[in-house]
């Protein structure tokens, strides 16, 4: 077919990536705006069907390989996607980026030997070159980062930042290696040289990847699976310049560009700098010992009831510990409940509430929350002064107020849900344990908070059936 | 020249992709984070190239052929997995 009309379809593809996005930025829109993104996609593949590349090697082989692809990745990627639980929504996300980025990385390194094997082997021109290196380089550190990020998340390796002496050192070294390795992939003139160049540029990006999720703990992943989406963008926009293909530098290029703005949302909501995010090796180190004086106290449930039934204005703060216990449905009830006893009830959402951005909205939505409940955090502090009870739920650096008076504090300064500004507040809580940070929280040690411990989604529940009961 | 008219597309397509995205409210991050996602997998296109385009490498192609399964997980899951979020996301009242 003619070049100049897949090109022209590649055109109509990336308008419909850029309405989609555009769409997925507003809530009325969001659902359709995806859905038109995936015609953008469905049609750009259909039309690389016929692109002379792929027509002009008349074996049924080449079309046999590719159904059989398409149609292998189709039914993983859907069966993953029905399967995935809501509360393991950052992991999924966090794999399927991993996926991405290795198959940009695949798609260099295969264009880059089959010029060396082919009949007629042509070294690549510099830019190419540079092209594919830089693919190679950005599609593995996003493939391993994102392994990495998505063995934290589901908890098969610790969530918790790891950090060994000389370690910036080490990164540092496997860092400059890999530059290294580039500037002669790029400078090599011939094949021998250049293969192995790019087999150890792949390893070394490889182990790039794991470096550097390594000292990044479990709170801090919303900056980092957003970052590793950016990536991977970026990954596909590099592996267009290697087949000098638009619709891939344009698509790529829009996710790189959208996952950064996403990236810097998310550190300046803790009011920290990306590089603090990703070098500081932040909540390794436990316990700061910040002595709170005070002491936690405890409440029943059954008093904890009696002081709901009588509150006209609930707030609830939900945390990453609503989604590890599971207790999005639970807390749907007891907020219609209160509702139906005549209080307002709004729910408050800190933006790195959570492992991925938007976390807690997407938990709540799959409870039938309505999302006029939801509060973005100014607005959610000034409900709370008026607030009779915020319930806290799972939820704790975000409502620490150290990070508004303390100045010592190494969350200084990071805008907090106000939750202490209520007349009371309740605390469900595991155990006595710090926070992700490993910060003692001053919250639970202030005279209005009462803590309730347990399992967050069996407290609800009881206090589901006070209610029921009465 | 084509280079530099590649780049130039790049250059515009960053600066659209931060326009795009700069006032989205937080609550749609997480499906705005998957959906573009599902769109990085665009690199399926390159995939496809790569699997059909290198006769004659058995090595390539079998390279070419994991990228396309990859992209295609990828595309797919990711599409999906936003679809079903954004499907969650109801008005009171909306049944």
């Amino acid at each position: 077919m003619n070049p100049a009309l897949v090109n022209f379809v590649y055109i109509i593809a990336s308008i419909l990536f850029i309405l989609g996005i555009k769409m997925l930025g507003k809530a009325e829109t969001a659902r359709k705006g995806n859905l038109i993104s995936a015609v953008g996609m469905l049609i750009a593949v259909v039309i690389t069907l016929f692109d002379k590349k792929i027509l002009d090697c008349n074996d049924p082989v080449s079309w046999g390989l590719l159904a059989g692809g398409l149609f292998a990745g189709t039914l993983i990627g859907a069966v993953m996607a029905k399967k995935v639980k809501m509360t393991s929504m950052p992991e999924m996300v966090a794999l399927l980026n991993g996926f991405g980025g290795l198959a940009s990385l695949l798609v260099a390194a295969a264009e880059y030997y089959f010029d060396m094997v082919k009949a007629e082997p042509a070294m690549p021109d510099t830019f190419s070159k540079f092209a594919i290196i830089a693919t190679i380089l950005i599609g593995g550190i996003t493939f391993t980062g994102s392994l990495y990020a998505w063995g934290k998340l589901s908890g098969k390796i610790s969530g918790k930042a790891k950090v060994f002496a000389g370690q910036k050192a080490v990164n540092a070294l496997v860092a400059l290696l890999s530059i290294a390795a580039a500037v002669v992939f790029v400078w090599a003139d011939c094949f021998g040289l250049g293969f192995d160049m790019m087999v150890l540029a792949t390893v070394l990006s490889l182990l790039l990847g794991i470096a550097a999720v390594m000292p990044i703990g479990g709170g801090d992943m919303p900056v980092v699976i957003s970052l590793l989406n950016s990536l991977s963008g970026l990954a596909a926009s590099a592996a267009g310049f290697v087949i000098s293909n638009n619709v891939l530098i344009v698509a790529g290029c829009l996710v790189g560009a959208s996952g950064i703005i996403l990236t810097v949302i998310m550190c300046k909501s803790m009011n920290r700098t990306l590089s603090n995010v990703l070098f500081s090796g932040f909540g390794a180190s436990a316990s700061k010992s910040q002595k709170v004086d005070g002491e936690m106290k405890p409440i029943s449930v059954d008093d904890a009831y009696f002081v709901l039934e009588a509150a006209q204005n609930v707030v609830f703060i939900p945390g990453y510990g609503m989604a590890v216990a599971q207790a999005q449905h639970a807390v749907k009830e007891l907020a219609e409940i209160l509702e139906n006893n005549g209080a307002e009830v709004s729910f408050a959402i800190h933006p790195v509430a959570g492992r991925m951005p938007g976390h807690m909205n997407v938990l709540l939505a799959e409870a039938d929350v309505p999302y006029e409940q939801l509060k973005e955090m100014d607005e959610a502090n000034r409900i709370l002064e008026t607030a009779d009870v915020a319930i806290v739920i799972g939820a704790n650096d975000v409502v620490n107020p150290a990070a508004a008076e303390d100045k010592g504090s190494p969350i200084y300064g990071m805008p907090i849900i106000e939750a202490y500004k209520a007349k009371t507040v309740f605390a469900l809580k595991r155990g006595k344990g710090a926070g992700f940070s490993g910060l003692e929280n001053s919250l639970f040690f202030r005279p209005n908070t009462r803590m309730i411990y347990g399992d967050a989604k069996a407290t609800v529940n009881e206090l589901v059936a006070k209610f029921k009961d009465k | 020249m084509e280079i530099i008219l590649l780049l130039f597309i790049f250059t515009l397509a960053a600066f659209l992709g931060f326009e795009l995205i700069s006032k989205v409210p937080s609550q749609l991050h997480t499906p705005l984070m998957s959906g573009s996602n599902a769109i990085s997998g665009i690199t399926i296109v390159g995939a496809m190239i790569s699997t059909a385009g290198t006769e004659g490498s058995m090595t390539a192609t079998v390279i070419g052929l994991c990228a396309l399964v990859l992209a295609a997980i990828n595309v797919v899951g990711g599409y999906m997995v936003t679809d079903r979020m954004l499907a969650m996301f109801k008005k009171k009242g909306d049944k």
